[in-house]
């Protein structure tokens, strides 16, 4: 058998699976199916009927939904060939996805969410038959509570960006409450925020006011100042931003909210160097949200479906999406109260959230403790301050912002300098990264940092995996000097080469569903 | 096969190395002090960058060092459309090459120069061609220059590949070098030309194209006109940013003059400071853009907006408007304001919420 060497950390002989794969609709077959259903035996159509000739008229469809007509052996083998061509997190090293918090996620919590007990059921039943989920939720708000100092957590938002939304209508609630939801019609945030805690609100129609970063990446304490009014709602803020640096005066922003009367919301969808060190109420935070498909390391993206628990001080509670969970010292129950009082922006999703995913949290921290949460902060922090210190003694790579400083769980890099030299950018760096198996990505738009590169390893991969995932950088950036061509031209070993990227940025090429693409691209339906 | 025109300003850049501040005006000076012609070294890093396309392309240039030395050495297929006289070229050189250019529809001008060699491509072409610049010169204040010799042959080489190239209009600015000589920065915005838009600060999937610049122009376009109130005067100031207010409201626009609307109809375009003056009372606001790359909002390209101007309008009455990208071209760099008042001037100072959006700003800061 052939050894590899390994004495060369760098995976030259990637290559990703390329199919030439069609969407699911042009796999079509008229009359294919995945499973025929056998005929109605004729006897039981003569006592019973066929079933389907009582339905009222008016119930039925005017025409049959346009479904794909295939069999499951085909789905399955398209279905395992677009994951083959995808660099999912178990394959690659995901310390390039940095503000995502992608960690390893122990399959376990996975197992525990694919229990029978968990996945046969149904938010319908009656109480007495779920207590084990719903003392789940509702420990795991008392955990939350801890973590974050807040008097009351919700699971109902899904996804981050839903969270903020939520943040930005208890504003709204709060302000409408006190007879100033007229007045205070903006929303402050900074540059280094995350875009939805501005977009977010804005979808709500707030008027949006971003804050720059001052010289040593902290947000602007002067421009804040300026832009605070009696029309300011709230103040939504990540801290650490995506910089990687640790805003210490967060409290004087949280400080002169409270003095005009707006409220201040923290965006802790990220909050792994944090845990067991800093929490919101401290820093004179109104409302927090943690992604728990982020932190609380239930898989994230396409890995499964999100959360964003949401926290507020109990003057807020009221406002709150429903149902909570509450224990009445001998069940645990939905307690609809909060629903049906005038205050409550009402719910923002079904039931109560994704419960699978509370429940990969709550495993995940009760494998932990706080201790073990502690530790995983003290260790991403240790992890990023390693890297750090490995990238910032390359020459190409810098870092701007508190020079010499050690920065939380990430930090936004530059390398301009190696732009400048070879004319090769961050996106070209990105593309040449896949053809070793690696994720590698740039930063949120527009760039603020020039040629940026954001890494974030977390906790969980070890020195081998780190030293990996610096050696393949260092490689390519070698390329750049060397044979700028081969970065250029990349990727090579990917399924895709480069794309025309135009139609990105032009909204009239667009097509999210198989019907908007059929008509943007005058082809005919079938 | 695509016609890529080419002009070297062959004594551009020649100013500089001997401490003169630039070339204009002081050749001789500059010869005398020891200066050789480096115009064309420069050059040759961008035309280094078009060898991978040698096939699709002819450069069509002027003899001698206006480009044709140039061109010989890389070998690439050249035509020559105007005898250069000598090596020390003129301005008039320049202006009538650009010309020559413009009648053989060259599908991109490629030029070597500085500001100075900007200004005179501009007076010959106007938006007529699509341009980019090769820094060779010793003031390189216009966007239309790349950030270095290589990336504006890598530029031209996108351009010329793209089966649809988007352009990008970009400021020309020139510094009075008389002036500057004496350490005095005196400003002025000349025009704008077209120049391939450059995904340098915006990224490429979500906000990165002219498409989505020129989406954002509009997005500040409606967030302005919908909350424009009613018997109140708006000084709308020049650029391409403030344009789309104009043509959202249908009113006829000057790019490089000041306009006055009222209840969203026209009263004047083009206005002098003293028209201006003569016809403001009541409520009156100003609708500006920064100078892109530099930041100025007074003093610079917009003088008929003057101190006297803004006093009778009131500093609350200001509305500062950009785009995401003009900001970030100023990479973290203040706003300036350089009226003809000083005290207002420092008055004018502090910070200032800049209209980038529908309903969004971004607070920045203004200096004097």
């Amino acid at each position: 058998m052939k050894r590899i060497n390994r004495d060369l950390k760098v995976r030259k002989n990637f290559h990703q699976a390329k199919w030439d794969e069609p969407i699911i609709f042009e796999l079509t077959k008229k009359g294919e199916r995945g499973i025929l259903v056998p005929k109605a035996n004729s006897e039981i159509v003569d006592m019973v009927g066929d079933g389907v000739s009582k339905i009222p008229n008016g119930m039925f469809r005017d025409e049959a939904p346009k479904l794909p007509e295939i069999s499951q052996a085909r789905v399955l083998r398209h279905y395992i060939r677009l994951s083959q061509m995808t660099l999912g997190a178990d394959v690659n090293i995901e310390i390039g996805q940095g503000t995502c918090t992608v960690k390893y996620s122990p399959k376990v919590n996975e197992q525990l969410a694919r229990l029978p007990e968990m996945t046969e059921i149904h938010p319908l039943q009656d109480e007495s038959t779920v207590q084990g989920i719903l003392e789940i939720m509702y420990k795991t708000d008392i955990f939350f509570r801890e973590i974050s100092g807040m008097d009351r957590f919700n699971f109902q938002p899904s996804g981050g960006s839903q969270a903020i939304m939520v943040m930005a209508a208890i504003a709204r609630a709060y302000h409408e409450s006190r007879g100033e939801g007229d007045i205070r019609d903006e929303i402050i945030t900074t540059i280094y925020s995350h875009p939805s805690d501005a977009a977010a609100p804005a979808v709500m129609g707030y008027k949006i006011i971003y804050i720059n970063p001052d010289e040593n990446g902290y947000p602007d304490l002067e421009a804040f100042k300026a832009a605070t009014s009696e029309r300011t709602a709230a103040f939504f803020i990540a801290n650490p931003e995506d910089t990687g640096v640790y805003n210490t005066r967060v409290q004087e922003f949280t400080k002169i909210m409270k003095e005009v009367g707006a409220l201040s919301c923290y965006d802790q969808a990220n909050a792994n160097g944090l845990l067991g060190v800093t929490r919101a109420k401290e820093a004179g935070f109104d409302m927090c949200f943690f992604n728990l498909h982020k932190t609380f390391s239930t898989p994230h993206g396409c890995g499964g479906p999100a959360t964003g628990a949401l926290g507020v001080l109990d003057y807020l509670v009221k406002f709150l999406p429903g149902p909570l969970i509450d224990f009445d010292g001998e069940k645990y129950y939905q307690n609809h109260e909060i629903v049906n009082n005038p205050y409550s922006i009402g719910k923002v999703r079904l039931f109560n959230g994704v419960a699978p995913v509370v429940l990969k949290a709550y495993s995940w921290i009760m494998s932990l403790g706080a201790e073990g949460l502690y530790e995983v902060a003290k260790i991403a922090v240790l992890n990023n301050n390693y890297m750090f210190k490995k990238l910032m003694s390359l020459d190409v790579v810098d870092a701007p912002y508190i020079v010499g400083k050690q920065r939380i769980e990430q930090v936004r890099y530059t390398i301009e300098k190696l732009y400048n030299d070879t004319g090769i950018t961050t996106e070209d760096i990105q593309r040449r990264m896949m053809d070793f198996g690696m994720h590698y990505w740039s930063s949120h738009h527009p760039y603020y940092v020039p040629e940026p590169i954001t890494l974030e390893p977390t906790e969980t991969p070890s020195k081998e995996d780190m030293d990996e995932y610096i050696a393949t950088l260092e490689h390519v950036f070698k390329e750049a000097y060397e044979n700028p061509e081969i970065i250029k031209s990349a990727p090579h070993q990917s399924t895709c080469h480069q794309l025309n990227e135009e139609s990105f940025d032009d909204p009239k090429q667009w097509a999210i569903s198989w019907r908007s693409y059929l008509k943007k691209t005058t082809m005919q339906e079938s | 096969m695509k016609k890529m025109g080419l002009i070297i300003n062959p004594i551009a850049g020649m100013g500089g190395k001997v401490g003169l501040k630039g070339t204009d005006g002081v050749l001789q000076q500059a010869k005398l002090l020891g200066a050789i012609p480096e115009s064309a070294n420069r050059a040759s890093l961008a035309l280094d960058a078009l060898k991978s396309i040698e096939e699709k392309i002819q450069i069509v240039t002027c003899s001698g060092s206006m480009g044709e030395d140039l061109v010989k050495e890389f070998g690439f297929d050249i035509r020559i459309i105007r005898e250069s006289v000598n090596d020390y070229t003129s301005r008039i050189d320049t202006i009538q090459a650009a010309k020559e250019m413009v009648k053989e529809k060259v599908d991109l001008l490629l030029f070597a120069g500085g500001d100075g060699t900007a200004r005179d491509i501009y007076f010959a072409i106007k938006d007529e061609l699509v341009v980019v610049g090769i820094p060779t010169g010793v003031k390189i204040h216009s966007a239309v220059f790349a950030i270095n010799p290589q990336r504006a042959g890598e530029i031209a080489r996108k351009f010329i590949v793209n089966t649809s190239p988007a352009t990008q209009e970009v400021e020309i600015m020139d510094i009075d070098e008389g002036a500057f000589r004496e350490d005095v920065v005196k400003t002025k915005l000349y025009g704008y030309v077209k120049t391939p838009f450059e995904k340098k600060f915006l990224q490429v999937k979500k906000a990165g194209s002219i498409k989505s610049d020129i989406a954002a122009q509009w997005d500040i376009a409606h967030s302005i006109v919908e909350n424009m109130e009613k018997d109140t005067f708006y000084i709308i100031g020049p650029g391409s940013t403030t344009r789309p207010i104009m043509q959202l409201l249908d009113l006829p626009y000057t790019l490089l003059g000041v306009d006055l609307i009222y209840n969203k109809r026209l009263v004047k375009n083009d206005l002098t400071e003293k028209e201006l003056l003569e016809t403001l009372f009541g409520y009156c606001k100003i609708i500006i853009t920064p100078i892109g790359g530099q930041g100025y909002i007074f003093g610079r390209g917009n003088q008929q907006i003057s101190a006297k101007v803004i006093e009778k309008v009131g500093k609350e009455n200001i509305i500062i408007i950009a785009t995401r990208q003009k900001l970030q071209q100023l990479k973290g760099r203040s706003l300036l304001v350089d009226t003809d008042d000083r005290e207002l001037d420092k008055k004018l100072e502090g910070y200032v919420g800049v209209v980038t959006g529908y309903g969004e700003k971004i607070m920045n800061k203004i200096e004097s």
